[in-house]
Formats: C-alpha cells, structure tokens, sequence
C-alpha cells in the first residue's frame, strides 16, 4: 500500500471498523446461538450460519454476535437456533433454513416481532399471546 | 467475508516460550484440514497479562477463554468447538464452575481491571497495522495534525491530569511545554524502554502487544514541540518487542505515517531503534540520553534538564513506553475523560506486574485509587497455597514493603510515598510467611549495588557496606549497633547520591527495618531465622517421637550427614550437614524440623 491522505486513512479505518468490531463482543447486547450438534450439522445447520452471518453484514447490524452450541435437544426440527435480544422472550426456532435465517434477522431482529411459524420451544403458548406480535 | 468465530493465540513472550507460535501454527493447519479455513480467522495476539496460566487461547465470539494450551490441542479445539460448536471442558480456566461458559468478565483477574494501556494488548495482531487503525488507531494522530495545535495538545494533556508512569510521575504536559517554549530547529523525543526493575514488564508486554499506540504518541509530541527525530532506547533482551516495534514502523511508513510529509501534513518525523546493554542505570533519563549519544551510561547532574537541554544538547522530551501509551487514547477521547478516571492526585490508570507468592500472577491495569487489596486478593486471588501474606514490595529495588495495615490505602503516587514506599514503574512483589525481610532487603539491595556507574562516592561505598551488613546480620554476626549504621548510611546516601539509584537503594531496607524490626532483631539477638532461609542461622533436627526410622532421609541425603538403624530414630550430624532441606521436603512423617 502506498503513502495514504487523510481521506484514504479515514476510509481504511471505517472499512476495517466493521470487520473489528465483529471480533469484539463488547456492546453486542443480542444473541444468536446456533445448534452445531451432529444432527443439527447433518440437518444443514452450516449454511444456516452462514446466512445469519451474511444477513447480519448486509443490514449492518453490528450488535448480535452469532455463536454456537451442541445439540439443544429438539433434534426433531433441528435445525435449531436460539435468539436473544433484550426485551424480548428467548426463542428457539426449529426447522431453520438460509431463507428463515433472513426472516429472523429481518423479523426478530429489525422489526422485533416473532416469527411465530418456527417457534418450537419457549415461550409457552401463552406467552406468545401476550408478548408476540405486538 | 464474515468470519464466524476469531481465535485469539497469545503471542507475548511469557506464552512463545511455551510454544504458543506452534500453537498458532497447528491451528491454522488444523482450520484448513477441516475445512474452516475461511471462515475462522486466527489471530496472533500480544500478552492477555495471564501468563502464569499460558498459553492462552481465547475463542470469540462465545469468548472462552482455555489455558495452558498444547500444540496437541488444536485439532479438539477445531474439531470440538468450531466445528460442533462443543466447549473443550478440560482446557477451561474455569473449569470446576457449574457454568458452561468460563467468559473473560467473569474471571475474577479481569473484573476489577480497566484497560487504557492495555486496551489492545491480547485483542489485535500487533503486526497488522489494520487492526490498530481499526480500533481508533491513527485517529489522534489525524487529529494532532489537522484540528489541533500545539497549544490545544498541551492543554488537553494538562486537563488530563497524565503523570509520567516511568517512576518520578512528573506531568507529561509540562514536560512537553518546557521543550515547546525552547526555541531551537533541533529538539528530540526519546522513548524509554529500558525497564529495568526486577520483575516488570508491562513496557515489553505494552510494545509486544500494541507497538502502534507508541508510535502514533512520539508523532504526537513531534508535532507539538516541533521534533522531527524519534529514539526507542530499548533493552536488547528485548528481542520480540524490538522485532514488532520494527515491523510496526515498517507499516506506518509504508502508510505514510511515518517519514516525511505525514498524511500529507507537511510534517515530517521519523523514528529509530537504539539497543541498550541492558544497565539499570541506563533507564535513569540523563544516563540513557548518553547513551544514546554512544558514551557511557552514567547520569548528569539536572538541571539542566533533558526537556530543554538534552540529547547532542538539543530540547528533548523522554517518556516511558506507558506513558506514551496513554496519550492516543487522551487526545481521541478528551482530557476530560481520562480526568475522571483516577484520584485527585493521580488520573488514569496503572498497570503493575504482579509476581511473588499471589495465586495468579500477570500484568493487571487498574484505575488509580484502587487498593492494594483489591489487586491482591480480588484480582491475584490471594496468597498462593493459602500462605500468611506477609507484605508486598512496590517501587521495585526503589521502593520498601508494605504490610498488612496498608492494605486498604487507595493507591496513587501520592498515597504510596505516604505509606513508605513508591510507584516505581509498577513492579508488585508478593511476600509471604516463608520469606525473610532481611533476605529480601539485601536481594535488592545487591541488585542495586551491583548496578550503580561508581561515579559518586555515598552510592558506590554506602550501597557496599549496606550490603555488608545485612551479610554479616544474616549469617549471624550482627550486632545491635549495626542497626543504627544502616540508617546512618542509608540518610547519608539519601542526600549525598547524585541520581535517584543511589538516592533510593537504602530505602528497601531502611522500610523493611521499620516495619519489621523484630525480625531483625531475631537475627541478631536471637541468631535465628523466624522463616527459616538464613540457612547459616537454621539447624535441621529430627524429632525423635515422629520419627519411626523409615531411612528415607538418611537415603536422600547428599552429603551422608544422617544415619540411624532401620526402624531405630535417626540423627544428623550437625557437622556435616550442608542445610540442604532434602531431608525435610522428603520425611512423610514431618519428623524433620528446622530451628
Ligand atoms: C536508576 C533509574 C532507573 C530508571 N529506569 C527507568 C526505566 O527503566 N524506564 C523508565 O521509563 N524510566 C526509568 N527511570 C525514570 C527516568 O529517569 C525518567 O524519569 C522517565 O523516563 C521519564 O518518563 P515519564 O515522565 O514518562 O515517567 C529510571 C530512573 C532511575 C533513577
Ligand atoms: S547515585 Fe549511584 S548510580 Fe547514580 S550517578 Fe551516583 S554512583 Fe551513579
Ligand atoms: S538438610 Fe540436607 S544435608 Fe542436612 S541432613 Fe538434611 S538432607 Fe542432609
Ligand atoms: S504472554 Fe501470554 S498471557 Fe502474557
């Protein structure tokens, strides 16, 4: 690279910000932990994460950090994911594609709303009459 | 691209010489072996300050945190947490918690931290430049050059509050005002990277992990007194540090931020890299700038001072690597921030190296104020193998012992001469039961004799006969008189040295002797060793009612000095014995005693 101005430095450091701050789990208050499990990866949990990652860079949101975890237990729907955003009940999405991972970010994330339709634990019915779709 | 998980490998030196580089290694073969090579970035990073426990792993963004890892270790950490997305237990810190995750803020060595100087030591790869840029890197620089000038950069300094971190805590804007003021084409500016106190290396760790914030800082007061020359007086021992200080202003220059016409400022400055031999004296500043000019380290009398008559003559401004650190981080983020950080007396913060008898030893920042209790009991976790604590030396081969009842004094530079001792650079050194004041007192008491450049006669003479002394005191030939010598000595030395080394040797054992005269009376009334390290004031003896003649003793002993009949009470000869301990590290039944 050769000698920068002030303008090429301040456009370096704006570009390199973003990858930066990913790393950094400092202020990210949202989660979303993904099922990396056996069944989960057999399932196709990989591209999974790969477009929650992708969604997340596209809207440039840089507050949720994507983690994984094993097998959370509901191997019937895998595969599953759990999102945790403060304010808003914990869920765990079932039978999650690339195009739902899109929804969520788009739905839970953005909009805060649930995407009721691949909800498979917590909340209990209940709950989601009174908090969801609000 | 977006990676999916960063895995951090220490790449300070406590952690390289526990194989960390082949860790790094293995890990990126193992990430391509099993196909995540472009989705996990591994990262080498500078010292996470937990060296005791490296090498350390951490693993982003479920941050955890594995220590003592092995190079065997990376295919698990690859198979079993990247790819399954499973914690590998065993290699935890934290591991006998009920949590599943053993998280960075939850370990007790980093809550009560805060880190400035620290604050991209174990996070960035500090032979990237991009990264330092990234993390705000460069942007006080940007500011220095275009927004403010020399007069603003003074005074956000001055608002600050910032006092040297090398010993003395002179305020760094005044500093810089002094050589400001002085008219003269010629001016320099020094960074001292000597460190040499026994037992502290947050300058190595600081320049290993964020070699940048150094740079960006000497560029800075370039700017503001009017240099155009930069110098890194560093010790050669230093050799990682020196390498990454050597690809980091590789990098800047290369960006143009470094050399001339600074992003296209105008202004040009550049720095270079002088190797020290390693002499004590030579962090002394005025000893150091001699060096520089390549004569023998030995220290002149001030004033004049460096700030305006100092290398070749010319205004230079000297600062240690923890100073320089700071200053980034005050111009991006204001004086007034960093004012509110601290006491009244000293603002920001400090790191000390904490080593001794502590649980978890490691490099620790901390806001001024904090006691010296919180460090060692909250943050290093108590005395390790839940000894007494006995006291902790600040200040290094400079300072004295602090004891218990201090413990709860919130700690600035102003607070520690009160209670006796100082800040030094920040060495913290923990006793405790089994260690001997005076044993103590003359360790740093020869370490700074065996340093002094001879050149005034209190230092060089004085520090001899301290140390013959307490020689004498410890192998039982003291008298009650010898006591008051040491004082006499220590007061004269006090005045009569022309640097703070000689100023400053007595005060280890000047402080010990006052905070622990009984031991020292112990020593030479009593001719015995309360700790039992004195060894010509010690006798090991085998009690004849717990000793069941099981001849494990009597086989281990190097010099035959104990004998007895199978099954019989053994003896040792007192005449032969050499006061190894063997025997008594080797006795099960604790029938070997010591007195
Ligand atoms: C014997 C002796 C050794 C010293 N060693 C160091 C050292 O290793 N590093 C350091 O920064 N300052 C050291 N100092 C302090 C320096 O003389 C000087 O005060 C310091 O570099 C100023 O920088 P500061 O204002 O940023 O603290 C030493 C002083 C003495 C008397
Ligand atoms: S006090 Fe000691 S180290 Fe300092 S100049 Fe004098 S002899 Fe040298
Ligand atoms: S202290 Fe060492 S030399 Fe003395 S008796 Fe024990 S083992 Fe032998
Ligand atoms: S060198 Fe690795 S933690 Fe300090």
């Amino acid at each position: 690279m050769a000698k920068m101005t002030l303008e090429e430095l301040r456009k370096l450091r704006d570009q390199k910000q973003g990858e930066m701050q990913k790393r950094d789990i400092e202020g990210k208050d949202s989660r979303i932990v993904i099922g990396m499990g056996t069944c989960g990866i057999a399932a196709g949990a990989k591209p999974v994460l790969d477009a929650f990652l992708a969604a997340l860079e596209e809207k440039h949101i840089d507050n949720v950090s994507v983690t994984q975890t094993g097998c959370m237990g509901l191997c019937y729907v895998e595969p599953t994911i759990e999102v945790i955003v403060p304010g808003m009940p914990d869920v765990i999405y079932g039978k999650v594609d690339a195009a739902t991972a899109r929804k969520i970010v788009e739905q839970h994330i953005i909009g805060k709303q649930l995407v009721t339709d691949h909800m498979f634990d917590r909340p209990a019915a209940d709950i989601i009459k009174k908090d969801g779709g609000k | 691209m977006a990676f999916r998980n960063y895995i951090l490998v220490c790449g300070g030196t406590a952690c390289e010489s526990s194989r960390a580089d082949q860790i790094y290694q293995n890990l990126l073969e193992e990430c391509k072996a099993q196909g995540v090579a472009d989705e996990v970035q591994v990262v080498k990073t500078g010292c996470f300050g937990f060296c005791e426990q490296g090498p350390i792993v951490k693993i982003l963004p479920e941050d955890s945190f594995y220590v003592k890892v092995k190079p065997e270790d990376a295919k698990e950490l690859i198979s079993e947490h990247i790819i399954k997305g499973r914690e590998v237990t065993r290699l935890l810190y934290d591991k006998e918690s009920s949590r599943k995750h053993a998280k960075v803020e939850d370990i007790k060595f980093y809550q009560k931290q805060f880190r400035i100087v620290l604050r991209n030591c174990g996070f960035i790869d500090p032979e990237n430049i991009d990264e330092y840029i990234a993390r705000e890197g460069y942007q006080a620089l940007e500011k220095a050059l275009f927004e403010m000038t020399s007069e603003d950069i003074i005074e956000e300094l001055k608002t600050a509050g910032l006092r040297g971190r090398g010993g003395a805590g002179f305020p760094t804007w005044m500093k810089w005002n002094f050589s400001r003021q002085v008219a003269n084409d010629t001016k320099y500016v020094v960074c001292n990277a000597d460190e040499g106190d026994p037992g502290a290396y947050m300058d190595r760790s600081t320049l290993e992990g964020d070699p940048h914030s150094v740079l960006e800082a000497m560029t800075i007061c370039g700017k503001t007194i009017g240099a155009h020359r930069g110098f890194i007086y560093i010790r050669a021992e230093y050799p990682l540090a020196i390498h990454r200080l050597e690809i980091a202003m590789k990098q800047a220059r290369e960006y143009g931020l470094l050399g001339e016409n600074i992003l296209g400022s105008g202004f040009d400055f550049d720095i270079e890299i002088r190797l020290g031999a390693g002499a004590f004296v030579c962090g002394e500043e005025t000893a150091l700038l001699q060096s520089i000019e390549g004569k023998r380290g030995m220290p002149q009398p001030r004033p004049p001072f460096p700030a305006v008559k100092g290398l070749w003559g010319k205004p230079t401004v000297i600062n240690n690597v923890e100073t320089w650190a700071n200053i980034p981080v005050i111009i991006t983020k204001g004086g007034n921030w960093f004012n509110k950080i601290g006491t009244s007396d000293s603002k920001g913060t400090k790191v000390f190296a904490l080593t001794g008898k502590i649980r978890n030893s490691g490099l620790v920042e901390v806001p001024m104020g904090t006691t010296l209790r919180e460090i060692i009991y909250d943050i290093g976790g108590g005395i390790a193998h839940d000894k007494k604590f006995k006291a902790v030396q600040t200040g290094g081969p400079s300072g004295g012992v602090i004891t218990d009842e201090s413990l709860d004094t919130p700690i600035d530079f102003g607070s520690l001469i009160r209670i006796g001792s100082m800040m030094g650079s920040g060495g913290m050194i923990v006793m405790d039961e089994d260690d001997c004041i005076v044993d103590v007192a003359k360790f740093y008491l020869n370490f700074s004799v065996d340093e002094s450049c001879g050149k005034c006669a209190p230092c060089r003479i004085g520090g001899r006969s301290l140390c013959n002394i307490l020689e004498k005191i410890t192998v039982g030939n003291g008298t009650l008189k010898d006591l008051d010598t040491l004082e006499a000595i220590g007061e004269a030395m006090k005045k009569g040295s022309l640097c703070a080394l000689g100023q400053t040797t007595p005060n280890p054992v000047l402080s010990s002797i006052k905070h622990f005269k009984d031991e020292y009376l112990a020593h030479i009334v009593d001719k015995s060793c309360p700790s039992g390290t004195c060894k010509k004031l010690i006798t090991y003896s085998i009690n004849a009612e717990k000793c069941i003649g099981c001849t494990a003793c009597a086989r281990k002993c190097p010099v035959a000095a104990i004998s007895g009949e199978r099954k019989q009470v053994h003896i040792i000869d007192q005449s032969i014995c050499i006061k190894c301990g063997v025997c008594m590290e080797t006795c099960k039944f604790g029938a070997v005693e010591i007195h």
